[in-house]
């Protein structure tokens, strides 16, 4: 299985709602189509916000994990 | 092209202007348009030489009120003024004082934080909202 190239980290850990995504929107505009962009962030909110954030704009949620109260995401840009 | 959220900021404490905050920082992010027609007590937190100061909270809020925005404040929450900077960079953000509010506070637009983008009277400010929702804060 081939890793997962990252282009962008968003670090978004302590910020609270709405940061995560508009900190994301924000990694996400200059990047190219296809570009991967990770974010962490503790909001708990974040993991339906991500989701939504994605089915909206078209980008697609690629990974979804949960490490010691962190939230990673890995989305592909549209 | 996605009908745009309109925000009317009324009330000018802290609490309120950051759940506006909040409202149009996620709809910019998601993509819409968003405009912001500040009224009243909310255009005169938006004065450039007051916009840093401390607002107060609504009414309802009491001292326990207090403590808990006092907390997410101090755990790194960012306030509503950078909030809205940080949404106005993703673009789509437009902020407009209404004409009426800066005659009654005697106001002029020199006088504004550089977030607010011009001074419109409420017709414009319906042309421009279109079919859009409408919420009143």
């Amino acid at each position: 299985m081939a890793t997962l190239e990252i282009t962008t980290t968003v670090d978004a850990k302590g910020l609270s709602c709405p940061m995560p995504i508009v900190k994301t929107a924000q990694g996400v505009k200059p990047l190219p189509s296809g570009a991967l962009i990770e974010l962490l962030a503790t909001d708990p909110g974040s993991v339906k916000d991500v989701a939504a954030w994605c089915r909206s704009t078209g980008n697609e949620l690629v990974e979804e994990s949960v490490e010691d109260a962190v939230f990673r995401f890995v989305i592909r840009k549209k | 092209m996605d009908e745009p959220i309109n925000l009317v900021l009324f009330s000018g404490t802290d609490d309120r202007l950051q759940a506006a905050a909040v409202l149009a920082a996620g709809a910019a992010a998601l993509g819409k348009p968003v405009n912001i027609f500040l009224q009243y007590w909310a255009l005169d937190a938006f004065r450039a030489d007051r916009i840093a100061r401390d607002h107060g909270l609504a009414a309802e809020a009491g001292a326990a009120g207090r403590e808990a925005v006092d907390a997410l404040r101090q755990a790194g929450q960012a306030s509503w003024a950078d909030t809205l900077r940080q949404a106005k960079e993703l673009g789509g953000i437009d902020i407009q004082a209404c004409s009426l509010s800066m005659d009654l506070l005697r106001i002029e637009q020199d006088d504004l934080d550089p977030l607010v983008d011009g001074v419109e009277g409420v017709t414009s400010f319906y042309l421009n909202a279109g079919e859009g929702q409408l919420v009143f804060i």
